[in-house]
């Protein structure tokens, strides 16, 4: 245990910003979980393989001289049309089977990706240069990465985008009424099949995003995707289905929680921290609910 | 109708009969010696697998270029069978069983990681089967008491040990203080043993003390508290992922540190990636091509990397290197055994003292070889033009260190 986060409020304070960010990265990553989740019932164990191929685009833009930022635009085009392959392939012969059937099929597309990717791109280690400098704060004892900040800032910008387009547009509105009751939907005429290959396609679009924002930020590799899929999952099942200012929230608190942990406990304990957390937090869960039913009876 | 059942019996025993007499005959077949290796051609270690496989490649092709192998007064050439172990320590000694008993190989060469190796040796070991190998650095393989196991390379433990008696000496042999961040895998722990040895020895102090998970690629926290604490040395180990993440975060963070020694900046061809935020970190090396060792095969560390890189487009790293130089030690230690019997191999493999292109081998009853020190290069910068220069030993030096490194402010 070291304390020394306590000793120095700067650091207290670098802590929170750093996990700020982060969270909001991850909030990006379990919103399209979220989202997927709640319409198709589908739990996507290649979500962060989704996102280390749209990593995987910005860096080849890098690779070719183009700044990897116009990645954040171009890795969701392209991803959004992988989205729609893999669920014209696979997905839909899985989307009406039970959770099992759908998590082992996505369980395969994972390992698959992760091989073709290895494959396609090497075993190296690689990341795409943003050259966007350092912002100091609090007379130089605050340090922040102009590269998180911005990827903090396109997470949000992409977040409010997606949410009024739920809101506003008549595929959005399908795709909510289609979360809420596929079959009514289906009578009413909503095409639920195209529903899903638009989620599927947005979801894949999201992770494009959260990709190319990552390989600006951190790194990239082929094997590298399953801890983004445990963080997506962590935080979508704190927040709930459906629940977006839920899951920005949820984010952000595990991003500060990561960052806390990585101190007081080391960073050997950072991942397992959030694991504890989640056991935690269901436990608690059913501690409530279980007075809640004792009350109704 | 039971003739025909005995006929298929008959053939079905002449077939096992065949297959198992090739087997018992294949460690030389004609004028071929024929080794085994089990290496990672896919999976996540696939890239330093193919630098193995190029330097097992090359070293072949240029002994039997330059005569080959002469046992008995006879003439062999070596050849090798390669399988895929998919970087999977399980499937590694699958293939080692494999590469043994059925395909009846008496002498292997090593696989790559030191992971690898440890899941390789036992199989070996208990077969009785020379395995001289090239890419397996942790201590631990050396202290099992392994009798047939031999590295060509340093062990894991002097990897890093060098930058803090370098640091010592800068501040004019007084004890310094350091933070330390290695990853929790085998090899990792191994280099952060060798440096805490280094650190009691030098009467140095160890102040941050960080082990990176697997799945690292965010160092901020660690980067935050040497931030706080001015440590005079940062020791990074963690593959590639460690090397790269350390460079972006502490150029990103403006940690001013004034020595920063790392592994594994070769493999993650550092100056490439990040250009001159790289520029100042020194990294323990197996190998550097400006070292003055000689050979008959290679001649020389520039002459290997000139010829390597006619061969196969790129410019060898060390990996490539020490696997050229396992195949130099197999083909010295038959010549002197005279022999193809296992058990005589073995004890002539023991006995090797010899200069390679790569360096001086010498096994010690573990297996390690104890007669090449570890080489520590910094990454030096003309524009955007940077490149590795060795700073120590000094024996080697082909460059004055650079210490204290430049504060961010002033680069």
């Amino acid at each position: 245990m070291d304390f020394m986060v306590f000793q120095y409020p700067m650091i207290s304070v670098q802590a929170c910003l750093d996990g700020v960010l982060l969270g909001i990265l991850f909030a990006l990553i379990a919103y399209g979980m979220a989202l997927q989740w709640g319409v198709m019932n589908i739990i996507n164990i290649a979500q962060g393989d989704l996102v280390i191929l749209g990593g995987y685009i910005a860096y080849f833009m890098y690779l070719y001289g183009i700044h990897p930022a116009w990645g954040v635009i171009v890795a969701p085009i392209i991803m959004f049309f992988v989205g729609i392959a893999i669920y014209k392939l696979v997905i839909n012969k899985v989307v009406d089977r039970d959770l099992f059937i759908s998590i082992l099929a996505t369980f395969g597309i994972s390992i698959l990706f992760m091989q073709l990717m290895n494959f396609a791109f090497g075993a190296d280690v690689v990341l795409a240069n943003s050259d966007y400098g350092t912002t100091m704060l609090f007379n130089n004892n605050v340090v922040l990465p102009n590269s998180k900040i911005f990827s903090a800032f396109i997470s949000i910008l992409f977040a409010i985008c997606l949410v009024i387009y739920m809101k506003k547009s008549k595929l959005g509105r399908a795709i909510r009424a289609t979360a809420q009751n596929a079959r009514a939907a289906k009578i009413l005429g909503v095409d639920t099949e195209k529903v899903y290959a638009a989620t599927f396609g947005i979801n894949a679009a999201l992770c494009g995003v959260a990709g190319a924002l990552i390989s600006i930020t951190f790194t990239i590799h082929p094997y590298m995707g399953l801890p983004y899929t445990i963080r997506s999952f962590m935080i979508v099942i704190v927040a709930g289905l459906g629940n977006l200012p839920g899951v920005a929230m949820s984010g952000m608190g595990l991003g500060v929680f990561e960052e806390f942990a990585d101190y007081i406990l080391g960073t050997e304990f950072r991942i397992g921290s959030v694991f504890l957390l989640l056991v935690l937090i269901l436990v608690y869960r059913r501690f409530k609910l279980s007075k809640k039913r004792e009350y109704l009876k | 109708m039971r003739l025909n059942k005995i006929i298929l019996s008959f053939v079905s025993a002449l077939v096992i009969l065949f297959s198992t007499s090739v087997a018992s005959f294949a460690k030389v077949v004609g004028d071929k010696i024929i080794l085994g290796a089990a290496i990672s051609l896919t999976g996540k270690y696939s890239s330093n697998g193919v630098h193995t496989q190029n330097g097992y490649n090359m070293a072949v092709d240029r002994i039997n270029s330059m005569g080959g192998v002469k046992v008995g007064g006879k003439t062999y050439k070596f050849d090798i069978i390669y399988y895929d172990d998919e970087s999977n320590p399980k499937r590694a000694a699958q293939l080692a069983e494999r590469l043994i008993s059925q395909d009846g190989v008496e002498f292997m060469l090593g696989p790559y990681s030191s992971g690898l190796t440890k899941a390789i040796a036992p199989v070996t070991e208990k077969y009785g089967v020379p395995m001289v190998e090239a890419n397996g650095a942790s201590r631990s393989l050396f202290t099992k008491g392994y009798k047939y196991l031999f590295a060509v390379l340093a062990p894991a433990n002097l990897y890093l040990d060098v930058a803090i008696d370098l640091a010592v000496e800068k501040n004019n042999g007084k004890g310094v203080t350091v933070a330390m961040a290695f990853e929790q895998d085998a090899f990792s722990q191994d280099v952060r043993l060798g440096v805490l040895d280094a650190i009691k020895r030098t009467g140095s102090k160890k102040v941050i003390d960080d082990k990176l998970p697997k799945e690292l690629n965010d160092m901020a926290a660690t980067l935050v508290k040497v931030k706080q604490m001015k440590p005079d040395v940062l020791v990074v180990s963690g593959h590639t992922k460690g090397a790269l993440t350390a460079i972006r975060q502490i150029s990103e963070m403006k940690v001013d540190i004034p020595m920063l020694a790392m592994t594994h900046c070769d493999a993650a061809k550092l100056s490439k990636q990040h250009g001159k935020n790289s520029q100042y970190a020194l990294c323990a090396s197996q190998w550097h091509k400006t070292l003055t060792y000689k050979d008959d095969f290679f001649k020389d560390g520039i002459t290997y990397d000139a010829d390597f890189t006619k061969e196969f487009g790129y410019a060898p790293p060390y990996q490539a290197a020490e696997s050229s130089a396992a195949l130099l030690v197999f083909k010295d230690a038959f010549e002197r055994a005279d022999s193809f019997d296992q058990k005589k191999v073995r004890d002539a493999l023991a006995a090797t003292n010899m200069q390679t292109f790569y360096g001086n081998i010498k096994f010690a009853e573990g297996g390690q070889n104890v007669d090449k020190p570890m080489v520590l290069f910094q990454v030096m910068c003309d524009g955007d033009n940077c490149e590795n220069k060795v700073v120590a030993p000094t024996k080697w030096a082909s460059a004055e260190l650079i210490h204290p490194i430049p504060s961010w402010s002033k680069r």
